[in-house]
């Protein structure tokens, strides 16, 4: 399937992305995907995340789709993929040396392995770490209980510190995704579907091609908010902690190979997962409708930090980055909620001040009554916002057969109380608890209206 | 609840104030509650309009009250009326409708919330400017009339449709659709598109100008004015009151890591600084490792205890806390404001509010 190239004569950074589909798993001997099933080696994929100093032991899970099964406390979700590109990986500045801006952006080949995930559970590191339920009423709630699931629980060693505890499990998940995508992907492939993804041209040209700089379809820019409040609330570019990076421009398509990736354990509903990033849908949108129904005129990514200057200087330089690719319209998406509502509407005031439009995609915290107001900060030219749901409703989630990981710990997330367990031992607990529930990139169809 | 009585007929319990009970105009608004057997006024337009809708309804009982003596009296009253309403063992509650006139609104929207705890449905009716819509309508169906008596028929006509689909066990999940106030609830649905095509495609169309409606309309926002500086703290009591979740060991009063629908009141009595053994965080919105460590830094006693003694204030023996992560702003003002009253009738002069 190939898209309209949108400037002839200029080469945009053009990706190929291979997919194939897992509709099982399993252990075995050699980690291989046979008849579409991932077969994976546990003593080699073990010893490997055992060889961190910190990581005492894991022990390997399957879940699948329908399992009576509960998933708890989720740190982390990973696609496994492998790039074919010589000399640029996946993950890249992380499990590897990657400077985006000396290096570039390579055009060529990426395989992912559809329907199965690496996800990270293991004792608690922060509050707000969440839920994966793989059947019942909270499977509606997330695109993770339609998964495999190969769970790594993951116990570090006594003593160790709480951020080194929260960087072992963060890395693990990385290693064991490139592990079982190296170890099944490598070699010839045939099979599985292809999508070529066109980035936009640089913006340099923007405009300079065949329209003669009339545009014939408005021009569209993404404007991708990461959490980066510290302290077990970060988020990295290329290896590089966000928060001590002024917003920038990024290739789109970098998303997929894991340029971005979570370390943050904020609220499970609405914190973006490495896999939420690889499969970003506003990119991926964008970039699919680019060069027929609008321009995707590029991505620029900014961080939320807590203080009040770090917040004004942030907006400003994110605001002028989006002019300077000159859009109609611009695409805004926030992770977390609280602190970061103020910068979603200096990045929403700023913008407007340029004479671009906005949609801001936010979820909402109403209060269980949905009787409050959603967000803690507001401004006028806030005048086109998507709802992806009120994450303090509660939602009654009954008993599990299995539970992987430690479900002692359901009272102490964010979105759970000391009174949340009932006595038929279902839990009563805020959307907050599920991973990826009111998720602000848009993957889920939750919204929230007033009745 | 949607069963029928004996005699094969829904009951229909119908409040009304003074003047449609036929005791008399404003004159009589102090008039004492009583019950009449039957329908009075406008319910029999009411008992007629439910038989034409194919619902079999009986009004059993009206009862009437005064508004001037309800609004007075409004917790005797109720006191009074709610055992004698379920007495009546209603199928559903009518109140009003109370157009624009204001005291027969809050008595409608108190009787009707009043029944709501004990599962027995009501209903009533009210202009919009009425102050009773603003006061109720997050927790009663109140349906849209005209200001005045005028718009009775049409009144009438849409709380008997309102009415049939309580009496048949039907919930109102969005009662603007019912042709009633909105609660201002939020409430969740699936939408039938994932978000992030709905931005899109919203996007597209704030883009060309075409009309689009935002899925949350901004509120209007209080903000306060910081107040002067105090130039003189030399003998006023100070305060210190924090979101930051600085509580003592154990978290005593179980305040939620997120969502706090409580706060704690602690003594700092004979304390000249917090330590790790005696207090800690329970915020689950930053890390607290450092806040654990050495609690001051979220609420700095060791500090008031330095300028206390350098600026001749005097300390408040007590702090206040709560949980500021994900905590409605409903929540957070009910706090502020009991949290106040005591301050002020402490004799604290100035808070320090801290937050993280």
């Amino acid at each position: 399937m190939s898209y309209a190239r949108p400037h002839a004569g200029v080469h945009p950074v053009t990706h190929l992305w291979r997919k194939i589909t897992v509709t099982d798993l399993g252990f075995s001997s050699a980690t291989r995907v046979e008849n579409g099933k991932l077969l994976i080696d546990k003593g080699e994929l073990t010893a490997l995340l055992r060889s961190d100093p910190n990581i005492k032991d894991v022990q390997l899970t399957i879940a699948r789709p329908g399992d009576p099964v509960r998933i708890i406390p989720v740190k982390d979700v990973i696609e496994p993929r492998l790039s074919r590109i010589p000399g640029y990986p996946v993950f890249p500045g992380v499990l590897s040396a990657w400077d985006p801006d000396s290096d570039g952006i390579p055009s060529g080949e990426i395989v992912s392995l559809c329907g199965m995930v690496v996800t990270t559970v293991g004792s608690i590191v922060g509050f707000q770490e969440g839920i994966i339920d793989m059947s019942g009423p909270g499977a509606r709630y997330s695109l993770f209980s339609g998964m495999h699931h190969l769970v790594l629980d993951i116990s570090v060693k006594e003593g160790t510190e709480r951020h080194e505890h929260e960087k072992s499990v963060r890395l693990a998940g990385f290693k064991a995704s490139d592990y079982i995508a190296r170890s099944s992907l490598d070699g010839p492939l045939s099979s599985g579907t292809l999508e070529t993804l066109y980035n936009p041209a640089d913006p340099g040209f923007h405009g300079s091609g065949q329209s003669g700089g009339r545009k014939r379809v408005p021009g569209i820019a993404y404007l991708y908010m990461l959490q980066s409040q510290g302290l077990l609330h970060d988020t990295y570019y290329c290896g590089v902690d966000v928060k001590k990076m002024p917003p920038r421009r990024i290739v789109p398509t970098e998303v997929l190979f894991g340029a971005i990736v979570s370390g943050n354990c904020v609220s499970a509903c609405d914190k973006n997962t490495t896999y939420h990033h690889q499969n970003n849908p506003i990119i991926l949108d964008l970039l699919r409708g680019h060069g027929v129904d609008w321009d995707f005129v590029g991505c620029v990514i900014t961080n939320e930090n807590v203080t009040l200057g770090d917040k004004q200087r942030s907006s400003t330089q994110a605001a002028e980055l989006i002019a300077s690719l000159d859009p109609d319209g611009v695409i805004v998406s926030k992770e977390g909620f609280g602190n970061p509502d103020a910068d979603l509407m200096m990045n929403c005031s700023k913008i407007e001040a340029h004479g671009i439009k906005t949609v801001l995609l936010t979820d909402e915290f109403a209060g269980q009554d949905g009787a409050s107001q959603s967000l803690v900060d507001s401004h006028p030219n806030a005048d086109a916002i998507v709802s992806t749901g009120n994450a303090n409703e509660v939602i009654v989630l009954p008993p599990m057969e299995r539970v992987i990981g430690d479900d002692r710990v359901i009272t102490e997330l964010a979105g759970g109380s000391n009174k949340c367990r009932l006595p038929d031992g279902s839990v009563a607990i805020e959307l907050q608890a599920l991973i990826g529930s009111t998720n602000q990139l848009g993957f889920e169809r939750i919204s929230s209206r007033f009745k | 609840m949607s069963d029928a009585s004996r005699n094969g007929k829904y009951r229909i319990v119908h409040y009304v104030n003074q003047f449609f009970g036929g005791v008399g105009g404003e004159e009589k608004a102090d008039c004492e509650p009583f019950t009449i057997q039957g329908p009075q006024g406008p319910g029999r337009l009411l008992e007629k309009r439910f038989r034409e809708g194919n619902a079999d309804a009986e009004i059993v009982a009206t009862v009437v009250c005064g508004d001037s003596h309800f609004v007075e009296h409004q917790e005797d009253v109720l006191r009074e009326l709610v055992p004698l309403i379920r007495g009546y063992h209603p199928d559903l509650v009518v109140a009003g409708p109370a157009f624009n006139a204001g005291r027969y609104g809050m008595a409608c929207g108190g009787v009707c919330s009043a029944l709501q705890p004990l599962g027995i449905p009501a209903i009533t009716a009210m202009f919009k400017e009425n102050p009773g819509v603003d006061q109720y309508r997050k927790t009663v169906l109140i349906v849209e009339t005209a200001n005045n008596v005028s718009g009775m028929e049409e009144a009438v006509r849409k709380m008997v449709r309102l009415g049939i689909k309580r009496l048949r066990g039907e919930e109102i999940e969005f009662p603007k659709a019912e042709g009633c106030f909105e609660q201002g609830i939020r409430k969740n649905y699936f939408h039938a598109e994932p978000a992030c095509g709905r931005a899109i495609a919203m996007l597209l169309r704030k883009i060309n100008g075409d009309p689009f409606e935002t899925e949350y309309p901004i509120p209007f926002f209080d903000r306060v004015d910081p107040q002067p500086a105090i130039a003189d703290l030399k003998g006023i009591t100070i305060a210190l009151v924090t979101s930051g979740g600085i509580v003592p060991t154990g978290n005593p009063d179980h305040i939620e890591s997120s969502s706090a629908s409580k706060y704690g009141k602690y003594s700092l009595e004979g304390l000249e600084t917090l330590d790790a053994r005696t207090h800690q965080s329970a915020h689950g919105g930053y890390d607290n490792t450092y806040a654990n460590n050495d609690p001051n830094r979220v609420l700095p006693v060791d500090e008031m205890r330095v300028l206390e003694k350098e600026l001749g204030f005097k300390r408040h023996p007590w702090y206040y806390a709560t949980v500021g992560n994900g905590t409605s702003v409903d929540n957070a003002k009910k706090f502020a404001k009991e949290i106040a009253v005591e301050l002020i009738r402490d004799g604290v002069q100035a808070v320090i509010l801290t937050s993280t």
